[in-house]
Order: structure tokens, then C-alpha cells, then sequence
């Protein structure tokens, strides 16, 4: 029997962090956003084709919207359950009479709602750059919060694995961003030469970008139906691995 | 049912093969203050992790309320409060969000009201909008009290609630742990200051290196162990004691010049006697110059209990 109140009450202190640092949260993706427009959009983009249609400004949002919403909601998770057990203060959680369920839905229903807001911000600064509409906007709604799901779920076991500041940066620097720049935010594809269009399909971010820029245009790399399984295979990968370290207690329980 | 908490062969051996508790049995009673008394590393804050949920007990069991924490862990850590040793809380919250988020979290209805008593309680009500990082140490173990008290819990850890904090803040300390009996909640606390478990706890506890070696009323425990000590120096030098002292439990020292009595139980027994022998003496015709009297404080008790260990080991 899961306790309503206590999993608001994490979800409201988790939103609660995340405003308090509201104009770090907020400038930060919009001056990153701007920047990749005015290099990527602007200059670039004006010698580039069409890719699939659509114009090559509008085409490079999905992916923008994945690289700072990728970065932002593992980095925000690792750090609201690394710090906690890095100050002690994670002693109230362990005391409390909340589980596993309530954890989860606390944690990652705010890293949902702030990763609403992030995307709100991020399409809203686009807009200043390019022109676009979105062609299942409920869809992609509900893709980013799918996202958002499985990756404030890889953040938090991130935060729980990591014992170190250095560690808990290294993931999302050595693998996340690097294969997020390479997962087709900037290109399609089919843009690429021969062997490494089929290497790039091993790339597990390109599925998200792709699947982010169907919801929006209705065309992608591959097929939609792929993307939505790959997201939810990592999901349902990342809540076995969580509900396995509630149940053994590792890195939480002495 | 008057336990409200029982522990039955608790053991924990830390990853590494330590054993910081060693087969524990102890029985809490509803509505008392027990003190775990040891010195540091002895187990104490081991053995209220294993109770709070935030250690993995090796063996035995643990039941509150009637719950065992294996299954029913849900419905005993509803009831249970912890104030953790360490100051660790969010240091960026205010503290009325703080406390009320504590509420919260352990299930509860917001209660604006209840919050408020808490904190005007513990004389937070006026800090409740600072940052808790803004208030001095001993503010922000009370408000780790207040959260610990924000879910009405009817047993309550103290984990040595007056380390590092000065003679004022130890008595403010004092008093709020007796508001909180009177209000019916069970506290068990630990400390290595002997003087604070004499002064608070109805019973005593005392555990060193996981083993818990001996359990008792602090009274009934200063009864059995307790001593009185005194000096009498005498005016003139003495060979030998007549036989009308030599009947009290005592002894010449330094030569003659001094009596030496050891006796009584820690009840004041011994102190009745100490008169007595004052009385005897003059009678004797033996004039003295000094008296020195002492009881024995649980911190011999302690120390002679731990020395046994040393000895046995
Ligand atoms: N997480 C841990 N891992 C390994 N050893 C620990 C851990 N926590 C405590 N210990 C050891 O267990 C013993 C008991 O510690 P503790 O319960 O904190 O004692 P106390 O609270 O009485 O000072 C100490 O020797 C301590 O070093
Ligand atoms: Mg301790």
C-alpha cells in the first residue's frame, strides 16, 4: 500500500530544489539553446539542404531539446540522491515509512515535470530563431516525459553507484554527452558515409533524438515504434535495477 | 503489552568483519527515557541504525510496537522518530518547510497548527523562516528535533543530543527531553556523559564494543554498585585501630593519618555510616581534622564495569 502523502511530499521538496535554483535552471538552457541556433541555425544552416522536408533550423530543435534535457534531468537526479547521502541528510528517507514506489514516483514525477518546463523554455527560445510547428504535440509531450522518466531513473542509480564527486560526473561526460552529439541532433543519418550510418545505429541516443523529431515532424531516421520500445526497455531496465538496490539496501543501508 | 520495543539477538558485523553489536537483547518499556550509555565506537549509533532503518542487522530480530520490523516495517517507522548524531539536513531549506516536509513524508495530514506548537516548543517559531544553514548548532539540533517530532512518533531516538553543545544548551536539551516524557513519548538516547544519563534516564544501559553488559533501573544499578568513599585525616597519627572502629568497613592510611571507609550501596546507606563512624570516633577519644566524602558516580560504575571487560577479554 503506497502513501500518497509521502510521495507528495517528495515530489513537492524535488520540484522545491529545483526552483530554488530557478534562474541557474532556466538561463542555462536558454543561452545554451541560443548559442547552438546562432552557430548551427544561422550560420551553418543556411548552406545546409532541407533534411526530409523540413528546414534545417527547425530540424536540429528535437535534437537540442534532447541534449539539454538528456544532461540536465541525469545530472539534476544523480545530484538529488547523491548529495543527500554525501550530507547525511538521506538518513530521513531510510528512516521514513516510504518504499521503493514512493521514492520513484516522487523523484521521477518532479524530474518529469521539470523536464516539461525545461522543454517549454528551450521551444519557446527556438521560436526567436525559427520558425516551426509540431505535428503530435501531445505525442511529444509524452515522449519527453518518457524520457524524462528513464533518464532521472539513470541518474538516480548514477547517484547511488557513484561514492565520488569524480564518478558521478564521468558518465554523463564520457558516454552521455558524447553520443548525444553524435545521435543525429545535427545531422541526419543518412547524411553519413558508408559503414557508419549502420554504426551509428548502435548508438542508443539516435533512437531518442529520432523518435523526438517524428513527434514533431512525422518523419525520422527510424522508425517510431523502435524509438518508443528502446525508451521503454531502458526504463524498465533502470526500475529492475532500483527496486533490486531498495531490496538489498546497496550504497543506502549500512 | 508494556514493550514497546524489543530487540532480541541483534547482531551486526560491518562489511570489513567488524562486529559492532554483539547478540543485543533489551526490552524498552512504554514511556521511559532509557540511556545507552558507552564510549565511542561501542555500537550505540549502530544500534539505533538498525532500529531506524539505516543499517542491515546480521542476525536477530527487532519488534515495535508489536510490528516486526522484517515485514511490518511500515506501520512501526510510522511511529518512530530519529535525531540523528550528525547535523546533517538541507541547509538551503527554511526551517518551517523543513519540519513540515518531515510531516509529510512520514504520511501525515499538513497541520499548521501542530507544526506551530512544535516549533514554539522547541523556540524555533520565531527562526521559522530562516534558512536553517543561518541558525547556530545548537538551533539546528532542535530543528533535526522538531522534524523528528513532526510525525507525532511515540518512540523517539535521540542520538547523543548534547555532544559538542555547552553547559546551557545540554540543560535547555534536559529540559525539552522531560517536556517530551511528559507528553507520553518514549525516548531512548545515547551519550558518553555519565552525568546526563544520571540526570535523565529511568533506566541505563550500558554497551561497550557491541555487547550490551548490563541493563537496570539507575537507580536500583547506583544501589548494587554504588560506593561511598571518605577520607577522615586524623589529628594525631594511629598504630592500630581500635576495636570499635575496626566494626566499620574501614582501613588506616598514609601511615596512620588518615581513615579510609569504603562502604554503603549508593543509596545513602553509605553516608549514614560515614556519621556513625564521626560519632564513634569521638567517643573513641580519636580527634579528627578532615573529613571527604564522595559517592560513586555511574562514571565508576562504568569505568570498573568496562575494566572487568578488559580483564575478562
Ligand atoms: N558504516 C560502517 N562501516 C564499517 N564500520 C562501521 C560503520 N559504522 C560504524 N562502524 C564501526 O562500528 C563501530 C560502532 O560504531 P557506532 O555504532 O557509530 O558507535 P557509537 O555510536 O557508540 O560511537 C565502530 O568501531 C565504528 O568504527
Ligand atoms: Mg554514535
Amino acid at each position: 500500500m503506497i502513501s500518497w502523502r509521502s510521495t507528495w511530499a517528495i515530489y513537492t521538496r524535488e520540484l522545491m530544489r529545483f526552483l530554488r535554483t530557478a534562474f541557474q535552471s532556466v538561463l542555462a538552457p536558454v543561452l545554451t539553446t541560443s548559442l547552438y541556433f546562432i552557430v548551427f541555425g544561422a550560420a551553418i544552416g543556411g548552406r545546409m539542404p532541407d533534411l526530409g522536408g523540413v528546414d534545417y533550423g527547425a530540424f536540429i530543435i528535437p535534437g537540442l531539446l534532447m541534449l539539454t534535457l538528456l544532461g540536465e534531468t541525469t545530472s539534476n537526479s544523480s545530484f538529488g540522491i547523491y548529495m543527500p547521502r554525501f550530507t547525511g541528510t538521506i538518513y530521513e528517507l531510510l528512516s521514513a515509512p516510504v518504499g521503493v514506489a514512493e521514492t520513484l514516483i516522487g523523484f521521477v514525477g518532479a524530474a518529469m515535470t521539470k523536464s516539461l518546463i525545461l522543454a517549454t523554455i528551450i521551444l519557446v527560445t527556438a521560436r526567436l530563431f525559427v520558425d516551426y510547428s509540431i505535428a503530435h504535440p501531445l505525442l511529444a509531450v509524452f515522449y519527453i516525459m518518457l524520457v524524462a522518466a528513464a533518464f532521472s531513473l539513470f541518474g538516480f542509480i548514477l547517484g547511488i553507484w557513484a561514492d565520488n564527486f569524480e564518478k558521478l560526473g564521468i558518465i554523463p561526460l564520457l558516454f552521455l554527452t558524447p553520443l548525444t552529439f553524435l545521435g543525429g541532433t545535427f545531422y541526419s543519418i543518412d547524411m553519413l558515409p558508408k559503414p557508419w550510418d549502420t554504426i551509428a545505429l548502435a548508438n542508443p541516443i539516435v533512437y531518442l533524438v529520432s523518435g523526438l523529431r517524428w513527434t514533431f515532424y512525422g518523419s525520422s531516421d527510424v522508425n517510431i515504434w523502435i524509438s518508443f520500445a528502446i525508451t521503454l526497455g531502458f526504463l524498465a531496465i533502470c526500475v529492475a535495477v532500483i527496486a533490486y538496490i531498495f531490496r538489498t539496501g546497496w550504497r543506502l543501508r549500512a | 503489552m508494556d514493550s514497546i520495543l524489543e530487540l532480541s539477538g541483534l547482531s551486526k558485523v560491518y562489511p570489513g568483519g567488524l562486529k559492532a553489536l554483539d547478540n543485543v537483547d533489551l526490552a524498552i518499556r512504554k514511556g521511559e527515557i532509557f540511556a545507552l550509555l558507552g564510549p565511542n565506537g561501542a555500537g550505540k549509533t549502530t544500534l539505533i541504525g538498525a532500529v531506524c532503518g539505516l543499517v542491515r542487522a546480521s542476525s536477530g530480530t527487532i519488534r515495535a510496537f508489536g510490528h516486526d520490523l522484517q515485514n511490518d516495517w511500515r506501520k512501526a517507522r510510522s511511529r518512530i522518530g530519529l535525531v540523528p548524531q550528525e547535523l546533517s539536513t538541507d541547509m538551503f531549506e527554511p526551517v518551517h518547510r523543513a519540519v513540515s516536509y518531515s510531516r509529510g513524508l512520514f504520511g501525515l495530514a499538513p497541520d499548521k497548527k501542530r507544526i506551530e506548537e512544535i516549533l514554539r516548543s522547541l523556540s524555533l517559531w520565531e527562526k521559522r523562516d530562516e534558512r536553517i544553514m543561518a541558525l547556530s548548532g545548537g538551533m539546528k539540533r532542535r530543528v533535526l528535533i522538531a522534524k523528528a517530532l513532526a510525525h507525532e512518533p511515540d518512540l523517539l531516538f535521540l542520538d547523543e543530543p548534547t555532544a559538542g553543545v555547552d553547559v546551557e544548551l545540554r540543560k535547555g536539551m534536559w529540559a525539552i527531553i522531560d517536556e517530551m516524557r511528559s507528553r507520553g513519548v518514549t525516548i531512548i538516547l545515547t551519550t558518553h556523559y555519565i552525568e546526563e544519563a544520571e540526570m535523565m534516564a529511568d533506566r541505563v544501559g550500558i554497551i561497550n564494543r557491541g555487547k550490551l553488559l548490563m541493563v537496570d533501573e539507575k537507580d536500583a544499578m547506583m544501589a548494587r554498585l554504588g560506593r561511598t568513599e571518605a577520607h577522615i585525616w586524623l589529628a594525631e597519627p594511629l598504630p592500630v585501630l581500635p576495636p570499635e572502629i575496626a566494626r566499620f568497613p574501614v582501613e588506616l592510611e598514609q601511615g596512620g593519618r588518615s581513615i579510609c571507609y569504603r562502604g554503603g550501596d549508593g543509596t545513602g546507606k553509605g553516608k549514614a555510616e560515614v556519621a556513625e563512624l564521626t560519632k564513634a570516633l569521638i567517643r573513641a577519644g580519636i580527634d579528627y581534622t578532615g573529613i571527604d566524602t564522595r559517592e560513586s558516580s555511574l562514571e565508576d560504575i562504568f569505568v570498573s564495569l568496562l575494566g572487568d571487560e578488559e580483564v575478562a577479554a
